[in-house]
């Protein structure tokens, strides 16, 4: 049990995907503007990166190491994640329709999201476990999520602030991005 | 518009990821030496080069409802390529690069570029195109990583530059300092554009 807590405490928090690991900065830095896009991308990014890195770990262990076709992991990957990714955005709006109008216009962009991508590959290299991906899938996401909503919170607030003009937008987020991840960067660490 | 247009365009005024935004990820992460960013640079400029050229070819097959998929099958296979050749030759730069080498895959400019211009252009000004946005790509992730590599660690491409006593800004080869760079070159650009237009 203290194995999966340092797990998730370690992918959420001193390895944060965004802010540690360089992954899924895209959406960050486009759906950060106000926060209830920014929840219901923090909730598509846990239910899809915990999916796929499901899937994708059955598809490595049972399919492409047996056969010899490790080299092949990129194609397959991508590809078992826009297929999800598809037929999950089809049945949530099917069956679930409250889920879908909360997260449905994110699943799309979700696809070609790095962290989905890298998360799986990561969790191949760190040779994990079934459950042990699992839980690193889940706490990479959260950690995801809770970044998100901070860098939101905090560029709602600069919306309104007096910054120069050529520093307006992106450049004011990505500068906010560097205080967030010198913060995390407090976190360094903690995982031992 | 002519094919040399569209090479330059790449270049300056659409360069990416200084204006276009897209390519985030690896321009952050591996831009920790000016090497690295060039060698990802360049990987990225031969798989979209590829990927635009084939898919420019087959713009008239691919029916528009599974594009998307086929794009991506386009674009992983060129990936895949990619990443056995530079783990085969450049060992080194394999190992620096990581896990940005598959996720090449994802990256918005080349997903982008084949869906705003591969898919309804002809071949040559498509390729042009992947020519002219790889080459931005690659120049600008060079300038990044070698801003970082200067500041945070007293070198360019592995020589020593600064003087002896230079204490390096370490925190620029680290996360805080990627976001720091980008966000003060997005606003130099910025200014830089702002001037152009009040002249012209």
């Amino acid at each position: 049990m203290s194995d999966f807590l340092l797990l998730f405490v370690s992918a959420a928090f001193v390895n944060n995907v965004v802010l540690v690991r360089y992954l899924g900065q895209c959406p960050f830095l486009g759906v950060s503007n106000r926060l209830d896009t920014a929840i219901g991308m923090g909730m598509a990014v846990v239910f899809v990166i915990t999916l796929a890195t499901a899937v994708t770990w059955n598809v490595q262990h049972f399919l492409l190491v047996p056969m010899n076709l490790e080299y092949l992991q990129t194609i397959a990957f991508i590809l078992v994640i826009a297929t999800l990714v598809q037929l999950v955005e089809m049945f949530l709006q099917k069956s679930v329709p409250g889920l879908y109008r909360a997260l449905g216009i994110f699943l799309p962009l979700i696809t070609t999201n790095c962290a989905v991508l890298g998360v799986a590959v990561l969790s191949v290299q760190n040779d994990y476990s079934f459950v042990e991906t699992l839980v690193f899938a889940f706490s990479t996401s959260v950690g995801y999520g809770v970044a998100l909503v901070l860098m939101t919170g905090i560029r709602e607030r600069l919306a309104t602030a007096p910054i120069l003009t050529n520093l307006m937008g992106t450049p004011a987020a990505l500068v906010t991005a560097c205080m967030l991840a010198l913060a995390f960067m407090g976190f360094a660490g903690m995982a031992q | 518009m002519s094919v040399a247009n569209e090479f330059t365009k790449g270049l300056w005024k659409e360069i990416p990821p200084f204006r276009l935004v897209l390519g985030l990820c690896p321009t952050l992460a591996v831009t920790t030496a000016a090497e690295n960013g060039m060698g990802m640079g360049l990987a990225t400029t031969f798989v979209l080069v590829c990927s635009n050229l084939l898919i420019s070819i087959l713009r008239n097959v691919i029916p528009k409802k599974v594009r998307i998929a086929a794009y991506i099958v386009v674009i992983a296979s060129f990936v895949v390529i990619v990443e056995l050749v530079m783990q085969a030759y450049v060992y080194p730069l394999y190992n620096a690069l990581g896990l940005f080498i598959p996720l090449i895959v994802v990256n918005c400019i080349i997903l982008g570029r084949a869906e705003a211009f591969a898919s309804k252009n002809s071949v040559l000004p498509s390729v042009a195109d992947g020519l002219g946005m790889g080459l931005g790509y690659t120049l600008s992730l060079t300038f990044l990583g070698a801003v970082r590599e200067i500041i945070g660690n007293g070198t360019l491409f592995g020589m020593s530059i600064m003087w002896n006593s230079y204490e390096p800004f370490a925190l620029m080869v680290k996360a805080p300092g990627a976001f720091l760079c980008l966000g003060i070159i997005l606003g130099l650009m910025n200014w830089i554009g702002a001037m152009q237009k009040k002249r012209g």
